[in-house]
């Protein structure tokens, strides 16, 4: 959608550009030649079905993966450079913690960026409600907390873009909340977030725009209101109708 | 049967009445073998890591060498150690054939292999997880294997403790490069040898339950040390 953006406000902004991007193992093509812009602010959603490339996507965006053909550009920057790559942070679909305290999680990470600062961690962890949860060792905490500290620990590299694969798969409502509010600060904060979500009351509440992704590729992207009233794509109609049948089994039970 | 009865006896009185000579082997054995785990742990726990986390030529052969080297006969490598330490060896000008040097020399090369090839399983299994998140990170190479080693440390204690165990209670290799001189190389595992060979049943056998003793003094120490680190 974003083509439309006028050039003087791209240069301030300095969004995302991704082009002709492909990506095969073993000669199966994951994702087929994709095209892309996003603004360097708000949320963008990624939606589509188990098996359409979304945390595929994520990975080369931040660089984990080299695409085998095209280009991503942050900034008119390649995704190739380090200091692209330092100003961004991911949570992975199964976070991974280190083998240590909740607060020793966060720590290594400011002193990793040169930024060690004990009132910057309890801030961090604060925010995330863990602060009574210190000196637990982190993989002892509950799906939910574990999901809350991988976040903090993304935002203690202060990125400028942070990337979250289903954060709130498997957790109870309240935890969901707690990390829709995590997320809503960040982007208040003025950090771009480019979300996974399953959960279509979710990506309601929080995006400003949606990429949909089917087959490998992106079937649209729209802004929120219009993708969720009237998507363009027969893939989008075609999901969103799925989640709106009140008999489907896969809609989101708290819904 | 009398032979297992008069052990124990033995095996007590040794221990309690505070035998000069014995402690001297018990103290020479600990120090060897110590010293041989330590070296070893310096240099096979790196080295592991950097198999598990960098790719490079000759990966794979260096990987099946390491592992193939954990079976090493101990008499075997002492008896090249011996030709290389011995004077007219390339080594001799060192002088350190029948020194406890010598002995922890052997030890140390014995138990590398073991040391750095459980390491690299071990870090090879925590790699596939902590990979992508290091990466995402930026964390530098260097960094990311210090990550892993801290991380693992409970893993790679045990891992120390089989090289410990391995080197105590090895007798090929020190007898051939330390010559069980007595108050000079002669250590627990070569006393047993040397009281076997001169039909002191009841002796060797107390020795070597004293060493088992020992053994199970230092591993419950470390157990119960691994239980306060945290998970
Ligand atoms: N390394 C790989 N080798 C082979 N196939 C892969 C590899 N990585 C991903 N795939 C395949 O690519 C497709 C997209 O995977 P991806 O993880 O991006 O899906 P997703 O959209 O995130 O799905 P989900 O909603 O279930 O998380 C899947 O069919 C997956 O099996
Ligand atoms: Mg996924």
């Amino acid at each position: 959608m974003n083509t439309t953006a006028t050039p003087a406000r791209r240069n301030v902004q300095l969004p995302l550009q991704v082009r002709a991007l492909s990506y095969q193992v073993q000669g199966r093509q994951l994702l087929s030649p994709l095209n892309l812009s996003i603004d360097s602010t708000g949320i963008s959603i990624m939606l589509g079905p188990n098996g359409a490339g979304k945390s595929l996507l994520l990975r080369l965006l931040h660089g984990l993966l080299k695409p085998d053909s095209g280009s991503i550009l942050w900034n008119q920057q390649s995704i190739g450079e380090l200091s692209v790559r330092m100003q961004q942070s991911m949570v992975f679909q199964k976070p991974v913690l280190l083998r240590r305290s909740v607060a020793a999680n966060i720590d290594y990470v400011l002193k990793l960026r040169n930024k060690a600062s004990t009132q910057r961690r309890d801030e961090l962890l604060h925010s995330a409600g863990l602060a009574d949860k210190s000196a637990q060792p982190a993989r002892s905490l509950s799906g939910g907390e574990q999901q809350r500290l991988a976040i903090a620990r993304a935002l203690a590299t202060s990125p400028a873009v942070l990337f979250l694969d289903e954060p709130t798969a498997s957790l109870d409502p309240e935890a969901t909340s707690h990390i829709e509010h995590q997320v809503h600060q960040a982007a208040r904060a003025g950090i771009k977030v480019i979300m996974v979500t399953h959960d279509l009351s979710q990506a309601r509440r929080l995006a400003h725009d949606v990429i949909f992704m089917s087959y490998g590729t992106i079937a649209e992207h729209s802004s929120a209101g219009l993708f969720f009233s009237n998507p363009a794509s027969v893939a989008g109609k075609t999901w969103l109708s799925s989640y709106l049948q009140p008999s489907q089994t896969n809609s989101p039970s708290h819904d | 049967m009398t032979d297992f009865s008069q052990a124990f006896g033995v095996a007590f009185q040794l221990l309690i009445r505070g035998d000069d000579a014995l402690y001297e082997i018990i103290f020479l054995s600990l120090r060897v073998s110590l010293t041989a785990t330590l070296i070893a742990c310096v240099i096979g726990l790196p080295l592991g890591a950097a198999l598990a986390t960098l790719s490079f030529r000759g990966k794979w052969l260096l990987t099946v060498v390491t592992n193939t080297l954990m079976g090493m006969p101990p008499v075997v490598l002492g008896l090249i150690l011996y030709m290389a330490l011995s004077n007219a060896g390339p080594f001799g000008w060192l002088q350190l054939l029948y020194t406890p040097g010598a002995m922890i020399l052997a030890q140390t090369l014995l138990i590398i292999p073991i040391v750095t090839a459980l390491t690299r399983q071990i870090i090879d299994d925590n790699w596939l997880d902590y990979r992508e998140q290091l990466h995402s990170l930026c964390v530098p190479r260097f960094a990311a294997i210090q990550t892993l080693l801290w991380d693992t440390r409970a893993s790679l204690l045990t891992v120390a403790m089989a090289g410990f165990a391995r080197a105590i209670s090895e007798v090929g290799a020190v007898i051939v490069v330390g010559g069980n001189i007595n108050h000079l190389t002669r250590v627990m595992t070569t006393a047993i040898a040397l009281e076997t060979s001169k039909g002191e049943l009841a002796l060797a056998l107390a020795l070597g339950m004293v060493l088992l003793l020992i053994s199970l003094m230092i591993n419950a120490s470390v157990l119960s040390a691994k239980g306060h680190t945290s998970r």
